[in-house]
């Protein structure tokens, strides 16, 4: 098992916590949770040993799409490909930044 | 084919845990307590190697069910086969603790619980031993005051002690899909050999364990079909109906005497064992 | 002075057997004076008597060669275990419902699993091994105190029908005797590890080990006894273990019919901290 950490700039959005997922084997469980810095937190606990580039990659590929708020992002990862860890990563930055109330199923 | 399926008909199967107890309580009323923000894992998967899961499995949620207050226990099968560790477990038997508290307390409350699991979580292996152990000895404390309802669905079904636990309650409701056992189908091939019990061979595992076959036995008391308007009704007929006068558990060793009778050289078809089961049940009236 | 109990005419038949013959050996030994009780089933071993003028059941579950159910043969809780179980206690419970004293219950276990088989799947083992736990639960809340003497093996389903519901357990302090929720090969099965593995993993996860001593360090054994010899107990044993049945049966209060001091073991931390949050949250103020 691996922890990583990731740090990006984030924007001004308005967020909601936000969770999405589960840690099903192929599956991941992303979490969001407003916080007051400046910067998006992203921590993640990975089944998948050395995959540091590949979540570095799908960061990067989610940022120029969609800027991060000020947040910290946990994620639990068993061994869901770069598809399914893009789709959830976004799943719950759209809940997150949507008006009317948390949504959390 | 026209699709008349409306939001209340969906799949029950297909949800989340989280979306089942939701949708279990009237709308508006679900609280769930200690929830993922809370961040209490596992103190026992990391170590591991394993990764875990905010909510460790189970979501716990007050609500009330027309009107009524309920406590609602789901597990989340998709983790980690929906087995009980240290603190999957503690939620569900803190939960049943304090709604027999508040039953003492003259405050009605009954619970339901919607079971998705393979039993005891082998990492955490005594600890959820142990907080099953304390599950069913809540489950017998509240059903005294208040029905309590268990669900199992499938996918994943309800094996290990927790099946022990199901059979504790006061009303246990199936569907097609479900099944309901002591020990995993794998487990027992394993033990026994393949010749005693084919873990691959599905159907005969259903026809064995599976919803239909349990509610043709008398062991469950009610089969539903995959709909969460199914579901909800089910559970709200048990809580109108309340304590039952005597308990499965309570009167399921009166069977005794027709088990000692059964021929047990060979093995006992599963409609044979409807026969047996029912009777015995019906001999008790 | 070593008297040794092996001229007791059960131990010569029970030494005949391969299982393990600690339930049926203590049963005897414990049972010396006692009145024996008529065996609904020959795996269920009943005795009425007294300790310090307290009336007091003794029930063990032993192998039976000759069990009806094949499967269940070498000690493990069947079918009619599970209800011959439930039988006796709620006979128990029963004849003292209107007594000021109720009678207390010693279960000496030694019991190495439930029983594996598609008979018992197919007859609703699960509901037979409730049939004991509800039994065993409602008699300890009804205000009838019981003991659990661990002997041998603890196991899993098993265990919760015959032991898990006990207001205390005293445990032999000997290798012999070993808690756990599923027998180390096919834990290491399951989980997809070797054997060796799994021993790496419990050297850190207490929840996870075999042995006795991290049983112990969960907080779950209220007495770890020494003794001479565990299997082939000496008087001085037959004496210290009825000395600690005793201070446990007077140290039981009327009014201390739950489990809840299990909660207080080292390696319980998260349990006690989930029913805090769970309590801080219940009304949601």
């Amino acid at each position: 098992m691996e922890t990583l950490y990731f740090q990006r700039p984030a924007s001004a959005s308005q967020v909601q916590p936000s969770l999405v997922g589960y840690v099903g084997s192929g599956d991941l469980e992303v979490m969001i949770e407003p916080s007051h810095g400046e910067c998006a937190e992203i921590h993640i606990q990975t089944s998948t040993a050395g995959s540091e580039v590949r979540w570095q990659q799908i960061i990067d590929q989610i940022t120029p799409v969609i800027p991060l708020p000020a947040m910290r992002m946990d994620i639990h990862d068993f061994a869901a490909t770069p598809g399914v860890i893009r789709l959830r990563i976004e799943q719950a930055l759209e809940q997150a930044m949507s008006l009317g109330g948390s949504h959390h199923e | 084919m026209n699709n008349t399926m409306t939001t209340k008909d969906s799949s029950f199967i297909e949800q989340s845990a989280r979306q089942r107890v939701k949708n279990v309580l009237d709308e508006g009323t679900m609280r769930e307590l200690i929830s993922p923000f809370d961040r209490i894992t596992s103190p026992w998967l990391a170590k591991q190697g394993i990764v875990s899961q905010f909510d460790d499995g189970v979501v716990i949620a007050r609500g009330t069910i027309n009107g009524e207050q309920t406590v609602v226990a789901a597990i989340e099968g998709s983790f980690q086969g929906g087995s009980l560790g240290e603190v999957s477990g503690a939620k569900i038997a803190g939960a049943l603790e304090l709604a027999v508290e508040e039953n003492e307390n003259g405050n009605p409350m009954s619970a339901v619980l919607i079971l998705e699991t393979g039993g005891v979580r082998l990492q955490e292996a005594n600890l959820g031993l142990a907080a099953i152990a304390e599950i069913q000895s809540a489950i017998v404390a509240l059903r005294r005051y208040r029905p309590v309802v268990a669900l199992v669905t499938g996918p994943v079904g309800c094996f290990g002690g927790m099946s022990i636990s199901a059979a504790l309650c006061s009303y246990i409701i199936m569907t097609r899909e479900g099944r309901l056992g002591l020990n995993g189908p794998l487990v027992i091939e394993q033990e026994a050999g393949i010749a005693e019990y084919n873990a691959s061979d599905r159907p005969f595992i259903w026809s064995v364990i599976g919803g239909k076959q349990r509610f043709e036995s008398g062991l469950v008391d009610s089969y539903i079909s995959d709909s969460q308007s199914s579901a909800r009704e089910a559970v709200e007929q048990y809580l109108n109906q309340g304590v039952p006068e005597i308990h499965r558990s309570e009167k399921y060793s009166d069977l005794l005497e027709a088990f000692l009778r059964l021929d047990t050289q060979d093995h006992i078809a599963p409609h044979d064992a409807q026969q047996v089961l029912l009777e015995g049940v019906a001999s008790h009236e | 002075m070593n008297n040794s109990v092996q001229t007791i005419p059960e131990m010569k038949a029970i030494h005949d057997n391969p299982s393990s013959h600690r339930g049926a050996q203590w049963f005897a030994l414990l049972s010396h004076g006692f009145t024996k009780q008529n065996a609904i089933v020959p795996s269920v071993l009943v005795a009425d008597g007294e300790y310090e003028n307290r009336a007091c059941r003794l029930i063990a579950v032993v192998p039976d060669l000759n069990n009806h159910f094949p499967r269940a043969v070498n000690g493990e809780v069947g079918l009619l275990e599970g209800m011959a179980l439930a039988r006796e206690v709620n006979a128990v419970v029963e004849a003292d419902a209107h007594s000021e004293t109720k009678r207390a219950l010693v279960l000496i276990v030694d019991v190495p699993s439930q029983a594996y088989g598609r008979r018992e799947e197919t007859l609703g083992i699960h509901q037979a091994l409730a049939s004991a736990v509800s039994a065993y639960a409602n008699a300890r809340q009804n205000g009838h105190p019981i003991i659990a003497l661990l002997v041998g093996r603890a196991m899993s389903g098993a265990y919760l029908a015959h032991g898990y519901q006990a207001n205390r357990i005293i445990a032999l302090s000997d290798e012999g005797v070993m808690v756990h929720a599923m027998g180390k090969a096919a834990a290491a099965r399951v989980t997809q590890r070797t054997e060796a593995e799994l021993d790496q993993l419990a050297a850190e996860n207490p929840p996870m080990a075999y042995d006795l001593k991290s049983y112990a360090s969960l907080g779950l054994i209220d007495n770890l006894l020494r003794v001479e010899s565990a299997t082939q107990p000496t008087p001085s044993d037959k004496h210290s273990v009825e000395q600690a049945i005793t201070d446990a049966l007077l140290d039981i209060q009327p009014k201390d019919t739950g489990i809840s001091r299990r909660l207080s073991g080292e390696h319980r931390k998260a349990s006690r901290q989930v029913r805090d949050l769970l309590k801080a949250q219940w009304t949601g103020a």
